[in-house]
């Protein structure tokens, strides 16, 4: 049976998940919770924080605030300044190979690499969302009427991949074959990056806040419908003409947030009520974790092994789900 | 149609918009400093010399987006709609939310975020559109820009300010004129914006259950609807329809987007219109008012009204910015109170003959 151990914090949970067996809890009113062996807070942001994204090899976490400060820190909890745009709002982070950190402030973004050069990216609209492709130091960059792609270590023109509309949070398969946008609009937009096909992924109600890939790739877990939608990403064709998996129906609530399990065919699916289901791909076998709350959830993650679920919501409640004592 | 959202978890915003040297900034430094118990998160477009201690600020570019069927007026502003969202991760932080638009912003995306973008509007509603105007200038940026037009046309609340720099002849000129523009805002004059805060924040001017309380003269201007004013020359608003106007916008998305701008110039082009009716017909009302927001959608800055239906207790109110109209039931109608249907407008080239008659034709037999 699974067994929900809750967290106190502060305010909207921006973002929960691990560093390595570390769980983390970053909340919106700038406090940032450590629970390992034993619990550290901390409070890097003069006032609130905006953005928390963990590094890739997962040993680190890297926060932005309205204080235009981004830290990194590690499991120990130490905060250590990686950029610093005074009076800017930093709402935007990616974190990429070598130690890269990425962030985006109005019509610009920049990429911070790990000894401290900086490249600046110049956009003519505002940057809506930061992706580092899984290999090589290449930063995509979602904008309105598409997104645009860098190699951050070269001085070459970048690769314009257009679609009407303004794109906001945007992500790469796995493979690194695919890119996708959600959009203002109620829709993922995607490219093939081998010929710049356009594929559209459309029939949400609402937004799509949350998307996540599962093991290997082979789907994309996404929120903004009552039930999770997944599309499928093997095979030549990526969606195209393919119908999603819809897990978790529910008739009135929306799916507020996804996390893929790092090793099954198998999705965390939060709602908009706190609810959080487990559900296997293949039979649609569903498990209850947590009951509704007092909020959606905001944010999801699974521990390196997937035994463990860190979650939290808008509305101050967090929590760590063990699938196993 | 949709229902309202619970108001109680929503945020108030108010709008501050007024032209470049109105005195917007003399305003909001006011609000800010004023001992008033609330506290604001301000979004600017630049960080000015408004100092605020307890306040949060948060600068904003103004982006608009327009949506993807490429209809110009179903825009709204991105950078508030990510605004807010970050003003959200920090709720128990303020109280209500200030934005400041630039003076010659155009305030309809501003309004639009908060109808046509759901984030925005599960956590904020629209308190009021506060016009700042000079009335030394106003007059004189009326005839040369529409911005100016348009933010009046957009008001709920307006601030006649510097009104010791005029006398009391041109002041009664420049409320006429703008009355004749936007006959439902409220008006306030002051000198170097020195108003009862009360009078502007927390005005409920787009909450649908309050429209009818905070407009006392909303029922009271019946002469708009049959009658005219000195100033008022109704064949204008048929006339004005002639060569230059090409009113084939019936294709409400992909039109031509120049339409709305292409009256620079013509200094009188925003005009209201007040019906008025008894008990209406839904079944006839809610397809004609689809209709005439989907047609005229582009010419449409505003539209206001409280309506009867047959053989429905309650008072029906209804808002519409462009072509997006809300409305809910708000009330049961007080016994003392004539069921009466009116309905407002305010527009550029709206064709008043046949908004009065297609209006008509909704009354219930």
């Amino acid at each position: 049976m699974p067994t929900v151990a809750p967290v106190e914090i502060d305010g909207f949970v921006v973002r929960a998940g691990f560093l390595k067996d570390c769980a983390y809890f970053a909340s919106g009113e700038g406090e940032i919770l450590l629970s390992g062996q034993g619990e550290t807070r901390l409070r890097p942001h003069k006032a609130g924080l905006l953005a928390a994204v963990p590094s890739i090899d997962g040993s680190a976490l890297v926060t932005s605030g309205d204080d235009g400060c981004i830290y990194q820190f590690g499991s120990d909890g130490t905060p250590v300044l990686v950029a610093e745009r005074a009076r800017k709002w930093i709402d935007l982070i990616a974190t990429g190979p070598s130690g890269a950190v990425a962030f985006a402030s109005g019509r610009t973004a920049w990429v911070h690499l790990a000894d401290g050069r900086e490249k600046e990216f110049a956009l003519e609209r505002a940057v809506g969302g930061l992706a580092f492709a899984p290999k090589g130091m290449r930063l995509a960059v979602s904008r309105y009427d598409g997104a645009t792609m860098w190699w951050a270590g070269t001085d070459g023109d970048p690769v314009e991949l257009s679609w009407k509309g303004a794109h906001l949070g945007i992500s790469f398969s796995p493979d690194g074959k695919y890119l996708v946008t959600a959009m203002q609009e109620n829709a993922l937009h995607g490219w093939r990056l081998s010929d710049a096909q356009d594929m559209r992924m459309t029939g949400y109600p609402a937004k799509v806040k949350s998307f996540s890939w599962s093991a290997k790739g082979k789907y994309l877990a996404t929120s903004g419908a009552n039930a999770a939608i997944l599309w499928p990403f093997s095979g030549k064709t990526g969606p195209m003409g393919q119908t999603p998996l819809q897990l978790g129906t529910r008739n009135e609530t929306l799916v507020s947030a996804v996390a893929c399990h790092p090793e099954e065919d198998v999705v965390a699916v939060g709602y908009q009520d706190g609810m959080i289901m487990m559900i296997r791909f293949a039979d649609k076998a569903e498990v209850q974790l947590r009951r509704p709350g007092k909020g959606p959830i905001s944010t999801m993650d699974w521990d390196k092994e997937g035994k463990r679920l860190a979650f939290g919501t808008e509305e101050a409640e967090a929590g760590l789900i063990s699938l196993q004592d | 149609m949709s229902a309202t959202q619970d108001a109680s978890a929503q945020i108030p915003v108010t709008v501050l918009t007024g032209y470049l040297g109105a005195g917007k900034t003399t305003l909001l430094n006011r609000i800010l400093t004023e001992n008033h118990g609330q506290r604001y998160a301000v979004i600017v477009n630049e960080f000015g010399e408004v100092g605020i201690d307890n306040d949060l600020l948060v600068e904003s570019d103004e982006e608009i987006f327009e949506m993807n069927n490429g209809c110009i007026c179903c825009t709204v502003r991105g950078d508030l709609i990510r605004t807010v969202q970050n003003l959200m991760k920090r709720k128990n932080a303020f109280d209500a939310i200030i934005v400041e638009t630039t003076g010659i912003a155009d305030p309809a995306p501003v309004a639009q975020t908060f109808f046509m973008d759901d984030d925005v509007r599960a956590a904020a509603r629209l308190d009021a559109v506060v016009a700042v105007v000079d009335a030394r200038h106003v007059l004189q940026r009326l005839e040369d820009t529409e911005e100016a037009e348009d933010q009046v046309a957009f008001a709920d609340v307006i601030l006649i300010n510097k009104t010791d720099l005029v006398s009391s002849e041109e002041l009664a000129n420049v409320e006429a004129r703008i009355q004749s523009i936007n006959p439902y805002a409220v008006l306030h004059r002051s000198e170097r914006c020195g108003v009862e805060i009360a009078k502007v924040l927390d005005r409920g001017a787009f909450d649908l259950d309050r429209i009818l309380s905070l407009d006392p003269h909303f029922l009271a201007h019946g002469h708009h609807s049959d009658e005219c004013g000195p100033n008022c020359d109704h064949d204008h608003h048929s006339d004005e329809c002639g060569s230059n106007c090409d009113h084939d916008h019936q294709h409400h998305h992909g039109h031509d987007h120049a339409h709305g701008r292409h009256h620079h110039g013509d200094t009188h082009s925003v005009k209201s219109i007040s019906l008025k009716a008894g008990d209406l017909n839904p079944d006839m009302f809610f397809p004609w008012i689809n209709q005439v927001t989907q047609v005229q959608g582009p010419n449409i800055l505003r539209m206001k009204g409280i309506l009867a239906f047959k053989d429905d207790p309650q008072r029906y109110v209804i808002q519409g910015v462009h072509m997006i109209v809300e409305g809910d039931h708000q009330r049961d109608w007080k016994e003392s109170e004539p069921r009466e249907s009116r309905l407002v407008f305010i527009g550029r080239d709206l064709n008043w003959d046949v908004l009065r008659d297609s209006f008509a034709a909704c009354a219930a037999q």
